[in-house]
């Protein structure tokens, strides 16, 4: 995806249009607007509203939220750019298919709540969804504006107006209507994204929801793995908090599989269906030599410590260390690799590297936050891979050595394979390395439930509906599809929990026990 | 849902013991396995502990733990009646208990604790269990009398002889092991220098021998990998692989190197608490 990202300003202060600006841009377009006759000339001439965010220099010293949000202002001018297209291609590019040209014509006439609505339908997630997507690849990649002005960063930034109706609406706090019991219990393992909307969705419709998570807070990757720089954590505690608002119980520090298994969940506990949403979970490593060394890190544990743990706040109040890193050296090119480069940043980290094997063009990260990392000082070795760890005596990392690369032949996956090119080898000193090439489906739920159908990546079979080989548990997400987005995530908690649904109205209420 | 300390008392220097309610790891744990727990959500560590036992009808489970840094010691300063935020278990694979015939189970200081449920379910297998504890002195002994229950042989040493006899654990292993018939399996559980060099006493007469490793840890579900350790060349998760493993084949150096990764850190956290502990005169 060798897209350019139209570069937002480097801070809201240095941004080129004030506030005064937009406010008269905005009068001047309102007559227009009302009157039903803004031009699609007119409208591709609306100059694309920027991002606000906190300064590079800033942020690096703190973990607050980086983009900071749209302004009523912002929000309406940016949502006037939309051609209001009849075909709406934005649709097709959003995995749960939200009625995007309707909630962004809501927006610019100034019906926030309406938008929200829509947008509600068929997310659950607006606040976060607004800032994790990859909408450059989904939405926004098919946006008229954008292919007419020749550049997808030109599109309709759809995600931004996103986020701006549901922080506007964060407050507020409207609880989901729930239906009168049906007296079937429902357990979702996992309360990561899956899990919440597959949770809300059969609460809905009058099952009693118990939730179980495996860490002491819930939330998922959300909360362990996304940096509050990028997703603060009051919005998904307020999601928790909405669910328990529904009469969804969330139990913590249960572990399916160890605590219970799914089959003592169904005939002693007396779940009637159970939704497996446990993710991922077991982080792959590069099997190279020095990788057991004393700084050598999964970004899984990495990320963990950092935001579940909160490390950055070590010595005081929290109790979890953190390697004191002088220089990083990440290895990957994902999201995951951003985010833990830029974690390491600010813990303070002097240098940080991010070693990729291929180019930029193939990196799998968005390109908002590969962006952003550089803003923030991270430093690129593109077409490099590591080689080997090296150590000190006492068992610390000192070193890296990498080989260089270059592109051959497209894979499987249609990008080019990086090649690596012999006798290129050098050495990084660095003291410490995470490791941010994927994860392997964790083995958990597979050792504990015979009868359970995987396919060779250890990854859960399902069809169409999230239905596994067993009847009445169902599964969605990275246990289902490997390594995946949170809306895809998302749209499979909704798939499962329809389905849920429809199984559970064909059966006998109290079976089980 | 938290956990309530229903019993505590110390039982040897810096070892503390607790009966803490936690219902379901009662009712599910088997010997081999552990828990993680941390005394508050928000800024609390996760530390990775050993089920001495359990009492399922009760609903509660048997925690030990020594006195070795920050949390230990909050942990300790804990009083009957408190409660405990997140317990999360039971972690790990269970032992593998079978009728091996005889079986020699090492404990070293607070290895005792998990190696007791092991040494009881492998004499409930029929075996014939010979036992052999091992502390730095007599105050840090602990669960002697329960091992002399179920025991067929008990040996007890400690290193300056203040109890028993005055042997580190592998000299009477090595003895054990050379008995005819050489016994048919070894399970060892304490510091990690003293699993390898039990490994190291046991490997000439080819006596199978299990080791419980106690990394550091995060989740416990296979998630960080915070806890890999290198088997037979190749690198196995604590939590999710073991905490069991042929102590043949670990690499106990790379191990004892890993569990220093933030020695000074702990130091520092553990020395700021005590001055704070001292500050505000609370605890003596």
């Amino acid at each position: 995806m060798a897209v350019e990202w139209a570069l937002p300003p480097v801070s809201s202060e240095e941004s080129p249009v004030t506030q005064e600006e937009r406010t008269q841009l905005l009068q001047e377009l309102m007559p227009k607007h009302n009157a039903g006759g803004l031009k699609p000339k007119e409208r591709l001439a609306i100059p694309p509203q920027d991002m606000p965010q906190q300064d590079p220099a800033v942020r690096r010293r703190n973990v607050n939220e980086v983009a900071l949000g749209y302004t009523e202002e912002q929000a309406r001018i940016e949502a006037m750019r939309c051609l209001q297209c009849r075909n709406a291609p934005c649709v097709e590019g959003c995995p749960v298919r939200i009625n995007i040209r309707d909630f962004v014509g809501a927006i610019a006439n100034g019906e926030f709540d309406k938008a929200l609505e829509i947008i509600k339908q068929n997310s659950l997630l607006p606040a976060v969804c607004g800032r994790v997507c990859p909408q450059e690849v989904q939405c926004q990649e098919k946006c008229t504006v954008g292919l007419s002005l020749k550049d997808v960063g030109k599109a309709v930034s759809i995600g931004r107006l996103e986020r701006f109706v549901a922080d506007r609406n964060r407050s507020q706090g409207v609880v989901p209507a729930v239906a009168p019991a049906t007296g079937k219990k429902v357990a979702i393992i996992g309360s990561g994204p899956g899990g919440i909307v597959a949770a809300a969705d059969t609460r809905r419709a009058g099952h009693d929801v118990t939730v179980f998570e495996a860490f002491h807070k819930p939330g998922g990757v959300m909360v362990y793995g996304i940096p509050e720089f990028r997703l603060p954590k009051a919005i998904v505690r307020d999601e928790i908090e909405t669910l328990r608002k529904m009469g969804v119980k969330i139990v913590t520090n249960f572990i399916v599989g160890r605590t219970r298994t799914i089959e003592q969940l169904m005939k002693k506990d007396g779940f009637d269906a159970v939704y497996i949403g446990v993710g991922a979970g077991l982080p792959s490593f590069m099997n190279i030599e020095g990788e057991s060394l004393i700084g050598v890190y999964s970004a899984n544990e990495y990320l963990t410590r950092a935001n579940l743990m909160k490390a950055y706040d070590f010595g005081k109040g929290a109790d979890t260390p953190i390697a004191v890193s002088k220089r990083v050296a990440v290895v990957g090119g994902g999201n995951v690799a951003m985010d833990a480069a830029r974690t390491a940043v600010r813990l303070g980290a002097e240098k940080v590297y991010l070693i990729y094997r291929r180019t930029e063009a193939e990196m799998p990260a968005r390109v908002e936050e590969v962006h952003h990392a550089k803003e923030e000082g991270v430093e690129f070795h593109l077409l490099q891979n590591p080689k080997r760890i090296l150590g000190d005596a006492a068992g610390n990392v000192t070193a890296i050595e990498c080989l260089r690369y270059e592109l051959g032949e497209p894979d499987a996956s249609g990008r080019r394979r990086p090649v690596a090119i012999q006798g290129s080898e050098f050495q990084m000193e660095v003291d410490t390395v995470i490791i941010a090439i994927g994860n392997l489906s964790n083995p958990l739920i597979r050792q504990t439930t015979p009868g359970l159908e995987f396919n060779k990546y250890g990854n859960i079979v399902v069809d169409d509906h999230c239905r596994t080989s067993m009847p009445g548990v169902f599964a969605g997400g990275d246990i289902v599809l490997g390594a995946a987005t949170v809306i895809l995530a998302m749209g499979q908690g909704r798939i499962a929990a329809a389905a849920i649904n429809e199984y559970l109205a064909g059966k006998q209420a109290g079976a089980g026990e | 849902m938290s956990h309530r300390i229903v019993r505590k008392r110390q039982i040897g220097e810096d070892v503390f013991w607790a009966e803490v309610e936690a219902p379901l790891i009662a009712a599910a744990r088997r010997p081999g396995q552990f828990i993680i727990l941390s005394i508050d959500s928000d800024y609390s560590e996760r530390i990775p502990l050993t089920i001495a036992g359990a009492d399922a009808g009760k609903g509660t489970i048997e925690l030990i733990w020594q006195r070795v840094g920050k949390t230990t010691a909050e942990l300790a300063a804990l009083n009957e009646g408190d409660e405990i935020d997140n317990i999360a278990g039971p972690l790990g694979t269970p032992t593998h208990i079978d009728r091996f015939g005889v079986v020699v189970c090492v404990g070293g200081g607070i290895g005792n604790a998990p190696l007791l449920p092991i040494a009881m379910a492998l004499k409930q297998m029929g075996n014939r269990v010979i036992s052999i504890l091992g502390a730095r002195d007599k105050s840090r002994m602990i669960l002697e009398d329960r091992f002399a229950e179920i025991s067929d042989e008990l040996i007890v040493c400690t290193d300056d002889g203040s109890h028993g006899r005055k042997a580190l654990v592998t000299e009477p292993l090595k003895e054990v092991c050379s008995r005819d018939p050489t016994p048919d399996h070894a399970f060892v559980i304490g510091p990690t220098p003293m699993m390898k060099f039990c490994c190291e006493a046991t490997r000439p007469f080819g006596v199978p021998t299990q080791v419980s490793l106690n990394t550091i840890m995060i989740d416990g579900t296979g998630m960080c990998g915070g806890c890999r350790v290198e088997v037979g060349g190749k690198a196995k998760f604590v939590c999710v692989d073991g905490p069991e493993f042929d102590g043949h084949q670990v690499n106990f150096d790379l191990m004892i190197k890993r569990l220093g990764a933030y020695k000074k850190l702990e130091q520092q956290a553990y020395e700021d608490y005590k001055q704070h502990k001292c500050r505000i005169g609370l605890h003596g």
